[in-house]
């Protein structure tokens, strides 16, 4: 073409145009593998972590929450608009790369791009360009103007990170602006010169940047031409090195993050990986107590969040008010890392994590509830971190002096309430209780297939005693042998371990596991999640272990379990998920398939409902925690309850039963609200063919006492 | 400094049931579990934290048998740098005064700057630190709450809390004897995996010989008071519950409570 020569040909500045990009590209690449190398470093020098194994699993999760964006809905405007600007640099990819070969060879075309191919695909790059350019309009609107909540910056957080944001959204438009006004200056020119190029995508950004450059003279379409090509160069690069400074990063890591993300749900990763539990005693320092004890995952997390704040949204500690958020648990991690680690000058490590960047309330304050790592878009772990950082503190003694009572009661009695082995199994031995049900204690003496595991707040606290005795009827209506461990039994150690307090866990499972063998039974139910929990994931060969929702779904649906109709059919049910049997467990379907076998029974959803349950206020462990809060979560919770219209919240959790019973009275909603067990209400509506002897028991008339 | 934390083995209130035996003469002991003294584990904290700041080492020692090495450990896991257990059939039924003269030889028999004791023991009669000072010729505070080391390592200053709250500030000279109130500090927690990395280091026993006692002088020998009854105080009668609407029940309480000097 004549005059119009390509950037490999033209002359910048004395300069030919294939020297000068081949030196820009080769500047701009070496700064990006150094700083990629110096980002390396602390992945070099921190922990071991397992995560080479089970590569289809891995291969799948890639698909699903990468290149499926499977969370991203979940927030629907933020969602689509990542989606399309995800879509858009996929498909912009090789449109990037074939500009910046051009620079060198003129003549370049990506094999298979050729003919029909080549044009169809410069028509959806065309779009994709426009579609990101005006996404990245709306983001920094919405960031600008409508300023959702969850973007806020921590106090005292430097401006520039404010600008940030903006700054790399205002990069990346730039860089389509660049590459439209490069294609449309050359086919602004090709048109004036006669020739006929491939034609723009009608209404795309290059189309309408080629009809405002029509009337323009060649000699300036080429200077124009030529700059946006070195404006597109010189963008590209920048933002390419600039990235790993800032939430841009997860462009690069999040493909990583998200292929070595934890496969195992309900889960807490090993206190070191690939040392022996025996070996652990011998350790000279467990947990994470500098940055270097993290795992290179865990640290690879730091880098990947996109300071979304989708987690802390989700945080029933963030919502009241609690020292925590888990979105700067990230951030702070990663300003660490920079920090310590700079891209110029020497790393310096070895400062005590907890005390500089984390305090120990806000590492006590989580309840491991799991709402942020389920709305993570990019699977990035918090309960293993949170886990490992209380392991490091138990380690150093920094323990809460509410939680070293029961931990130490834990340790000498095997339960938190430091009350007698021998009284463990008194709740099945009321009188009016033993009448209508007689619980067996698997103790050798007495075999049965099945063992309930009750655990130790159903076995001493005075009002949760009632969910033991309906979970020992209902199993008892359905005809299924079972029995207990009675004192051999001891606590599942469920928020023992997630509390840090390895050792002790490991004592008290094995206590368990031996007494579960000696048993001789063969399935395992409980009505308690955290045991469900612990016994599912935490222990190893036990038998199979449900959840008493799980056991009633499946006898209902056998048509082993009749219900009578509520007395009361007045009343709006919801149920309450609690953390451990939905969101860890994905058990959602059962307890309302079994509510809504309950004839009259009108059940309603809350808007947070199923897998974004919120936390009622944590169980175990948690309940002896003094929390630094504004209010309590439970709080929260019924009044979500009372917006939905609920007049009774069902849960299936003794823990959630506690926080939800006392934040019905501290809402000031008694009498309007009521609070029961699923256990507890499925057992007073079996219909028997006698009616429950059991006058001295809570659950005695439907729909009565449920309400207030 | 050198220290030297007086300790003993108690019955933990919080987690037993305590009953007494058929005889009316003693706690029912079958089935009891066992802690440090809680005023005790103030003090080796207190003791921790000194020798944290200024340098030093901290010995735990105990007057008992073969079990009470069980608490010697959780406090060396603490971080006590040695324990000791004074042990001989000859200490058997010491009164308070027989296990301060146990205490006073051993301190004797080694060079301590300070030694602490718990203001009292959950199941005794906060007897042996005034009667171990006076026998080492030690000056000595009781009720300590807080604790300050002046220049030179000479002297304390330290506060004593008194009646009401309030608290006593004094200058005291080392060496000298302090018994620690609960709520001086904030003990660190002991982890099962802290006592079983302790769990094989040997831990030395003194014997009266060791000690250069008399047998007379302590064990049931010597004491000069024996424990006659054990007896529960009768019931009194139950809590008043205050009835009503919510703002009523307030006010009758803040008037309850101003009555009874509880508001001021």
């Amino acid at each position: 073409m004549d005059g119009f020569l390509p950037p490999a040909q033209a002359t910048f500045w004395l300069i030919q145009g294939r020297t000068l990009f081949w030196i820009l590209h080769l500047l701009g690449l070496a700064c990006f593998l150094y700083i990629a190398a110096r980002r390396f470093v602390p992945l070099m020098r921190a922990e071991r972590d397992v995560r080479f194994d089970r590569p289809l699993q891995r291969l799948g999760k890639v698909a699903q929450f990468w290149f499926g964006q499977w969370k991203h809905p979940r927030y629907p405007l933020a969602g689509a608009i990542h989606i399309l600007v995800f879509a858009g640099f996929l498909l912009l990819a090789t449109r990037a790369f074939t500009v910046l070969i051009h620079g060198v060879n003129e003549d370049f075309v990506v094999p298979g791009l050729t003919g029909w191919a080549g044009r169809a695909y410069a028509l959806v790059t065309h779009y994709a360009a426009t579609v990101v350019f005006l996404c990245m309009v709306v983001a920094a609107v919405r960031r600008l103007v409508f300023k959702p909540a969850r973007y806020a910056l921590p106090e005292g957080a430097s401006p520039r990170r404010a600008l940030d944001a903006i700054f790399l959204l205002g990069l990346i438009a730039a860089l389509m602006l660049a590459d439209a006004v490069y294609e449309a200056s050359e086919a602004a020119a090709h048109a004036q010169l006669g020739h006929h190029g491939a034609p723009l995508g009608a209404l795309s950004m290059p189309w309408m940047l080629e009809k405002a450059f029509a009337s323009a003279s060649v000699p300036a379409l080429h200077r124009t031409y030529l700059g946006a090509y070195l404006a597109h160069e010189i963008l590209f690069f920048f933002l390419l090195c600039y990235r790993p400074f800032g939430i841009q990063f997860h462009v690069e890591t999040s493909l990583f993050s998200v292929y070595f993300a934890k496969l195992d749900r309900g889960t807490v990763k090993p206190v070191k990986w690939g040392v022996s539990e025996e070996q652990l005693a011998q350790a000279k320092s467990i947990g994470v107590k500098t940055f270097e004890d993290f795992t290179w995952k865990h640290i690879l997390d730091f880098y990947s969040c996109a300071d979304c704040g989708r987690c802390s949204d989700n945080c029933p500690a963030n919502a009241v008010g609690r020292p925590l958020s888990p979105r700067f648990i990230t951030t702070k991690g990663r300003d660490y890392s920079f920090e310590h680690y700079p891209v110029a000058g020497t790393a310096r490590n070895g400062t005590p994590l907890i005390g500089s960047i984390y305090s120990e309330d806000e590492i006590w304050s989580c309840t491991t509830c799991g709402a942020c790592e389920e709305e993570c878009p990019l699977l990035i772990e918090y309960i293993d971190k949170i886990v490992d950082l209380r392991r490091g503190m138990v380690d150093e003694g920094k323990v809460p002096q509410s939680l070293q009572k029961p931990l130490k009661a834990l340790e000498s009695r095997g339960n938190p309430y430091g009350k007698m082995e021998k009284k463990r199994a008194d709740w099945a031995r009321a009188k009016e209780f033993r009448q209508t049900c007689e619980v067996a204690t698997l103790d050798g003496s007495q075999r049965a297939a099945t063992l309930y595991f009750v655990d130790s707040i159903t076995s001493f606290d005075d009002r949760m005693q009632s969910i033991g005795r309906a979970t020992a009827r209902i199993l008892d209506h359905v005809g299924e042998p079972f029995g207990i461990l009675g004192a051999a039994e001891k606590d599942s150690g469920h928020e023992v371990r997630r509390f840090g307090e390895e050792t002790l866990f490991m004592a008290l499972r094995d206590h368990n596991v031996e007494a579960i063998k000696a048993s001789g039974a063969t399935r395992i139910v409980t009505a308690d999640p955290h045991a469900f929990n612990a016994l599912r994931h935490d222990y190893r060969d036990v038998p199979p272990i449900e959840h008493i929702s799980q056991v009633i779904a499946r006898q209902v649906k056998a048509g082993r379990i009749a219900f009578a109709p509520l007395a009361d059919s007045q009343p709006t049910y919801t149920f309450h998920d609690p953390c451990y049997l939905g969101r860890h467990n994905r058990v959602y379907d059962d307890p309302r398939e079994v509510l809504d076998a309950i004839p009259g029974l009108k059940r309603v959803e809350m808007d947070r409902c199923r897998d974004r349950s919120f936390c009622c206020g944590g169980g175990g462990l948690m309940l002896f925690y003094e929390p630094k809060e504004d209010q309590r979560m439970g709080v929260l919770r019924v009044k979500m309850a009372a917006e939905a219209g609920a007049d009774v919240i069902v849960t299936a959790c003794p823990f959630c039963l506690v926080n939800v019973e006392d934040a019905i009275k501290v809402a000031g909603l008694e009498g309007r609200l009521g609070a029961v067990d699923l256990a507890e209400l499925v057992d007073r509506q079996i219909a028997r063919p006698a009616p429950p002897a059991a006058p001295g028991e809570a659950p005695a008339g439907p729909g009565r006492d449920v309400v207030m | 400094m050198e220290i030297l934390v007086c300790v003993r083995r108690v019955p933990d209130t919080s987690e037993n049931e305590i009953q007494l035996n058929s005889e009316q003469n003693d706690i029912e002991r079958d089935d009891l579990v066992y802690s440090v003294n809680e005023w005790d584990n103030y003090a080796v904290e207190e003791a921790l934290q000194i020798v944290g700041r200024l340098g030093g080492h901290v010995t735990v020692v105990t007057v008992g048998g073969e079990d009470d090495e069980e608490i010697l450990r959780r406090q060396m896991a603490m971080g006590a740098n040695h324990g000791v257990l004074l042990s001989d059939a000859a200490f058997e039924g010491s009164d308070g005064l027989g296990i301060a003269r146990i205490l006073a030889a051993f301190v004797k028999k080694g060079s301590y700057d300070l030694v602490l004791t718990g203001v009292q023991a959950e199941d005794g009669g906060a007897a042996v630190g005034g009667m171990l000072a006076a026998m080492l010729d030690y000056p000595f505070a009781s009720l300590v709450n807080a604790v300050e080391v002046l220049d030179g390592a000479r002297a304390l200053r330290v506060s004593r809390e008194i009646e009401g709250g309030n608290r006593e500030i004094s200058e005291i000279d080392l060496p000298c004897v302090l018994s620690i109130q609960t709520g001086i500090n904030e003990p660190r927690y002991v982890g099962m995996r802290g006592i079983r990395q302790v769990a094989s280091i040997p831990i030395p026993t003194h014997g009266a010989a060791d000690l250069g006692l008399a047998a007379g002088a302590v064990g049931a020998a010597g004491a000069k008071v024996t424990r006659e009854d054990y007896f529960v105080p009768p019931a009194g009668k139950g809590a008043e519950m205050l009835q009503g609407k919510r703002d009523e029940v307030v006010d009758k309480l803040v008037e309850l409570l101003a009555a009874k000097g509880g508001l001021k």
